[in-house]
């Protein structure tokens, strides 16, 4: 860096500004961090849905338990729905460092492809168990159990928007610096969710049937 | 100049005097181990706060611009002083932590008493022995909306907004609520302990004086919270035995049905008294299954336990018509639901519940 | 009641035309004053043609230190809504005595407690708070903008929606009737069923959600947006504060938000998180919303501590004693604020274990606090104090919160929490610290930086004025609380029986007269120092010779804060600058890259608000509308990507130029 001390008489005054050669401070320079800030704030809103899932989830209020009302296989194959799609948004990554927008956009689909068939699987086992008559309102651990896998649904729901969304904005600008930031913003939050889905599954699932 | 100022001061003092700081000089034992806690705290916080008070002043004026005292712009840093300003809190809060502790402990109104006064410990019965052997008096409370209701399960008696104790007889209060968070407050007393619905805490107190004394609600519950108030008379033994007789004498009855209509919302009801009380009623209170078609707490936490009501139990709801919002002047809402008792009591379509209901 | 039709119900929901308080003559003459005064408002703006300039060069405005004024502004108007909450609480409570009901009955006084609460702590300190850090962070670290300038005005907007929500529960049905915590059971919906306790929860949520992405955006900037030269221990002590406040608001207000979701659910969809059937658990929520609501309070105390430090070294004239024990205690603070929640129902039934393990971390507390004050104190030591407005609030602060601070302690004590617990003695305590600590603190904010954000000085007088106004109305409204609270008083009583209280009640309204009158010179100081302007002009951007940053740029600084970055070399970088004989660089500038403003901030945020208000109401379809669109506006803004732009290089040479004019007239 080239900084000067401008009308300065004495040898050892410092330098106390950039006349030329300052560092331009890009817009999205900062970008990564306030991500990573806004996931940790999400993290807290699973922190404590977990956290009443933990004091709830025990009180049926006479009614049917998790044991009672889980399909782990159905779960098994949901939980390998969103570990394959933060798999193929990997590749999406690898080809976006290439710079292969064709295989970016490929890979993104086959994402939002298993994104949505795990939305399926949810909302099909949402649907199940309401119209079994098991629903938010019938006792503490249902209400907790919707909560926190209805919260972890609608997050991947907004992901699924989001991409879609940028999938046009690459289409419509290509690899651009702003679209591949948007690409790792959405990256992180995608594997975020996979990692709170691991949690779901083994708090709530596993823990539930097997006791 | 500064003679005015302290003849300013002079009425509020005055003012003081008259007032009955009822904290700084309670009845109880309890209480009164809690002000000498509290006065302690204070004097030993002031040790540290009086220095810095005077010090902000003497500094402020000491190093006003005008009065060209020494001037040290660069000193910023001193070590020892450091030592000195995080060591001193640090050794204050020590000696206050380790009175926190006992005394939390010592104090706890969960903690049968073991004294009923400074020198007055309360000991098993033994020949000879100065101490004083007493069971603890029980009171069940419930806070409803809003008063208080006082149960006396060992003589068979209960009183609305009022609640009378033998002096130096110590008192074990179990508490509940039967809708919102109330806090039981006497004050001259004891401290306070809140009241939830559903759950049970305790309190145990003494009263070492005679006397009639304010007690309220300390936690806002709703619009008749002001006058949730109700007044706890200390009087002696022979007196409490009279007082007793008198609510057997000229009580009414309360049994299931009556306290489902005594529940309801009310403000500024008179004393009243009750006799034949049924032995469970408290228990059905806290478990919130007076009416005897609810499911108690205690047995939904039961099955809970072994793993809840299965699918079986999805259907075990039933919606509870009686509307609290429209008792309280709001809107009509929707029917809670609540779980419905499964093992059923030969009456439970019985009196009880159907006919308090039928009122509504 | 008049029965509606049902397709009132769905076009209007549950709002019905009774929801207007006509019989309450209060709100009806606040409402005709509001509406006229809005109507005289808006046409004054029409009159003057102010509404593109307010449009362009405010709303939509993207600059940190035009967003911060708006913030201050907004405390302001909000101030004077929740004081006047609090005159008429004072006024009920001096005249309710044997047999008298007063003038406000419970349903309306219910509501006035409840709302003075959340507009104090939300809408008043939460922006006075928001609005200091905006201003003054990104000078003080020498960065033209914030990392993240669109969301600033974004958090701005929602932080006003919520506000918004609060006021129209005024004319439009009601407020909650809860305390401003909202306890379940009492806040579900079985025993709260109205519009007051959806207000509550909406206006928190959207506040919420601005406060939050806020607190996202300064800690990027802070983190990633120094000058160069600056590293962690060589920032501004403020700038320190308002990191851990931040921090803690990054940390804390997702569980608000949370908490508030799952009552919401509670009462709109009928799920049993607090309810007493059914499994629900009540104490859940109470220690889930002081898990928020006691690091809440350091939310609001820390960054005055910040300013009371500028304060403390800028008019002693030295550097601030103890620099690196300042930070190590406000860290302390910011990690020990997470330990203490349940010292707020230690009357719940806990476990004396339990109990105690809280009392002694809140304890704990009180040693770091305790070296701030130290600090101050030492640094006043061998100074020369200027007792300019800044300092004075300086000192009546440290004077008015180690008073605080000792009750704050008696109550962390549980066998005294046991008596004083919810008492008037309590609420003694925390107006102690809040008024004698939060709002000193931006008094002594708004009187220092005044001269930089606008280019003149307030006036003096009415700030002194003001000043003894806020003092001894302080200590005559709330000593006597200290007392009543002794004779065994608790809060939230709209009458009373013991005639023998009633003196100090009426005290204490003298108090809140005396606070009232405090407030009323704030403003008159400021329209005076408006018309005074000329006289208390300040062209040299350091009137106070001051000691960090923002002192090295104009008053007003110009759009791009600084025309070159600055290097720092010591803790107080400009003191440094100006002793080694520092000079303005008067050539070689350049166009600078800045963000552009956008609407996109004020269009979602009023979007988000109308979602609100819809929900509130049961209004479904509109609901469901606003929520749509808002969402279509954010993806058409993410479609946006030109969002900066240069400023050209003779532009700032201009603006250059006529300071330079400006320093040699001085």
């Amino acid at each position: 860096m080239t900084a000067t001390a401008q009308g300065s008489d004495k040898a050892d005054v410092p330098v106390f500004h950039f006349a030329e050669g300052e560092p331009e401070h890009h817009p999205g320079d900062s970008t990564m961090l306030g991500f990573w800030l806004y996931l940790m704030s999400d993290c807290l809103v699973f922190a404590v849905l977990f956290a009443t899932y933990g004091v709830l989830g025990r009180n049926y209020a006479a009614g049917p338990s998790g044991a009672d009302l889980f399909d782990l296989k159905l779960v098994a194959v949901n939980t390998a729905m969103l570990l394959f799609s933060s798999i193929t948004y990997g590749f999406a990554m690898l080809a976006m460092d290439k710079g292969r927008q064709a295989a970016v956009q490929g890979w993104l689909v086959v994402t939002a492809l298993f994104g949505l068939a795990f939305l399926g699987i949810e909302l099909y086992e949402f649907a199940h168990l309401i119209h079994e008559g098991a629903t938010p309102m019938r006792s503490a651990f249902l209400s907790s159990f919707f909560t926190l896998v209805g919260t972890h649904g609608l997050h991947v729901t907004f992901g699924l928007i989001w991409l879609a969304v940028l999938m046009t904005q690459v289409s419509k600008h290509g690899l651009i610096a702003a679209n591949r930031r948007r690409l790792m913003c959405l990256s992180m939050f995608w594997h975020f969710l996979d990692v709170v889905w691991i949690g779901v599954f083994t708090f709530v699932y596993l823990m539930g049937v097997l006791k | 100049m500064r003679i005015f100022r302290l003849l300013t001061v002079l009425p509020i003092l005055a003012l003081l005097g008259g007032c009955q700081m009822v904290l700084l000089s309670p009845s109880g034992d309890v209480a009164l181990q809690q002000r000498n806690l509290m006065l302690a705290s204070v004097a030993l916080m002031l040790l540290v706060i009086i220095p810095v008070m005077a010090l902000t002043i003497f500094f402020a004026w000491r190093y006003r611009a005008s009065a060209k005292a020494t001037y040290d712009p660069d000193w910023n840093h001193s070590l020892p002083l450091e030592v000195v300003i995080w060591s001193v809190p640090l050794l204050i809060i020590v000696v206050l932590g380790a009175m926190t502790w006992m005394g939390t402990h010592l104090l706890d109104p969960y903690r049968p008493l073991n004294r009923i006064a400074a020198g007055k410990p309360v000991v098993e019965a033994r020949a000879g022995s100065p101490g004083i052997r007493k069971q603890p008096l029980v009171i069940q409370v419930v806070a409803l909306d809003w008063k208080w209701l006082f149960l006396y399960p060992a003589q068979g008696i209960a009183s609305l907004n009022e609640v009378v104790a033998p002096v130096d007889q110590p008192i074990e209060f179990r508490i509940t609520s039967s809708s919102v968070m109330n806090s039981l407050f006497i004050p001259a007393l004891a401290g306070q302990i809140y009241a939830m619905p559903g759950m049970q805490t305790k309190l145990n107190a003494v009263i070492n004086r005679p006397g009639d004394f304010e007690g309220f609600s300390a936690n806002y519950s709703g619009a008749g919270f002001s006058d949730m108030r109700f007044r706890f008379r200390g009087v002696d033994d022979k007196a409490f035995g009279e007082w007793v007789q008198g609510a057997i004498g000229g009580g009414s009855m309360l049994g299931r049905d009556e306290y489902l209509v005594l529940e309801r919302p009310s403000e500024r009801e008179p004393v009243r008294y009750f006799r034949d009380i049924p032995s469970d009623l408290f228990t059905a209170i806290l478990n919130m299954c007076v009416d005897r078609t609810k499911m108690c707490m205690r047995d939904m936490m039961a099955m809970d336990a072994r793993g809840g009501g299965g699918k079986e139990g999805i259907h075990t709801v039933v919606a509870l018509e009686y509307d609290k919002s429209v008792r309280r002047g709001g809107q009509p809402l929707l029917p809670r639901p609540f779980v419905t008792a499964i093992c059923t009591p030969t009456d439970v379509y019985g009196a009880a519940g159907m006919s308090a209901r039928a009122v509504n | 009641m008049t029965s509606y039709p049902d397709w009132w119900k769905l076009v209007f929901g549950r709002f019905t035309l009774e929801a207007i308080p006509y019989h309450e003559p209060i709100l009806i003459a606040t409402f005709a004053a509001v509406l006229l005064g809005g109507l005289a408002l808006v046409a004054l703006i029409s009159r003057f043609k102010l509404w593109g300039y307010l449009w362009h060069e405010w709303f939509t405005s993207v600059d940190h230190k035009k967003i911060g004024i708006m913030y201050m502004i907004l405390g302001v108007i909000m101030l004077l809504r929740g004081f006047a909450d609090a005159l008429m609480m004072r006024g009920q409570q001096a005249i309710a005595f044997a047999g008298n009901e007063g003038y406000l009955p419970p349903h309306h006084y219910d509501q006035i407690f409840t709302a003075h609460g959340v507009i104090m702590i939300f809408f008043v300190a939460m922006p006075f708070v928001t609005g200091l850090m905006n201003y003054v962070v990104p000078l003080q670290i020498g960065a033209r903008d914030v990392a993240f300038p669109f969301l600033n005005n974004f958090s701005f907007w929602m932080t006003v929606g919520g506000a918004v929500l609060v006021m129209a529960s005024l004319f439009i049905g009601e407020f909650a009737k809860v305390g401003w915590l909202a306890y379940p059971p009492l806040s579900g919906v079985a025993y709260s069923p109205g519009v007051g306790m959806d207000y509550y929860l909406w206006a928190l949520q959207i506040a919420g959600i601005g406060t939050t992405l806020s607190g996202v955006n300064l800690i990027a900037t802070i983190v990633k947006m120094r000058a160069p030269g600056m590293d962690l221990m060589k920032m501004p002590i403020f700038t320190w504060t308002s990191l851990c406040t931040n921090v803690l608001i990054v940390a804390t207000f997702p569980i608000l938000a949370a908490t508030l979701a799952l009552l919401t659910l509670d009462r709109y969809v009928g799920t049993n998180f607090f309810t007493n059937d059914l499994g629900g658990n009540p104490m859940m929520y109470v220690n889930l919303i002081w898990i928020w609501g006691h690091p809440e309070v350091y939310i609001l105390i820390l960054p005055l501590f910040g300013v009371y430090s500028e304060v403390a070294s800028t008019f002693c004239g030295k550097r601030l004693f103890g620099y690196a024990s300042m930070v190590y205690a406000t860290v302390v603070i910011t990690i020990l604020s997470y330990l203490v929640w349940l010292h707020h129902f230690f009357t719940m039934g806990s476990g004396a274990s339990v109990n105690s393990f809280f009392g002694i971390t809140t304890m704990i507390i009180s040693i770091p606090t305790g070296a701030k004050i130290f600090n101050w104190l030492f640094t006043m030591y061998r100074g020369r104090i200027r007792f300019e407005l800044p300092m004075m609030w300086l000192l009546a602060f440290m004077i008015t919160f180690v008073i605080g601070g000792m009750t704050g302690v008696m109550l962390a004590v549980p066998p005294a929490d046991f008596v004083l617990h919810n008492s008037l003695f309590l609420i003694a305590h925390f107006h102690n610290v809040i008024i004698g600590g939060v709002v000193f603190g931006v008094f002594a904010g708004i009187a220092y930086w005044f001269p930089k954000a606008f280019g003149f000085k307030l006036d003096p007088f009415w700030g002194h004025l003001s000043f003894w106004f806020w003092v001894v109305g302080f200590y005559v409204a709330f000593m006597p609380l200290y007392i009543l609270g002794l004779m065994g008083v608790t809060r939230r009583l709209s009458r009373f029986e013991d005639p023998s209280l009633q003196i100090w009640f009426v005290i204490a309204a003298f108090g809140a007269v005396l606070i009232a009158f405090g407030i009323l010179c704030f403003l008159i100081q400021i329209g005076v120092s408006i018309l005074r302007r000329e006289q208390l002009r300040d062209t040299t951007g350091d009137p106070w010779d001051g000691r960090t940053l923002e002192w090295s740029t104009s008053s007003p600084p110009p759009a791009y804060n600084f025309a070159f970055t600055p290097i720092a070399h010591d803790l107080d970088s400009w003191a440094d600058m100006k002793k080694r004989g520092y000079q303005r660089p008067l050539t070689g500038y350049r166009p600078i890259h800045m963000p552009k403003n956008t609407g996109a901030g004020l269009i979602i945020a009023g979007l988000a608000t109308i979602c609100g208000f819809a929900l509130i109401w049961y209004i479904w379809w509109l609901a469901a509308l606003s929520f749509v669109a808002a969402i279509a506006a954010v993806i058409i803004h993410t479609f946006n990507y030109d969002r900066d732009f240069h400023i050209p290089a003779d532009e700032v040479v201009r603006a250059e130029e006529a300071r330079t004019q400006l320093l040699g007239r001085a």
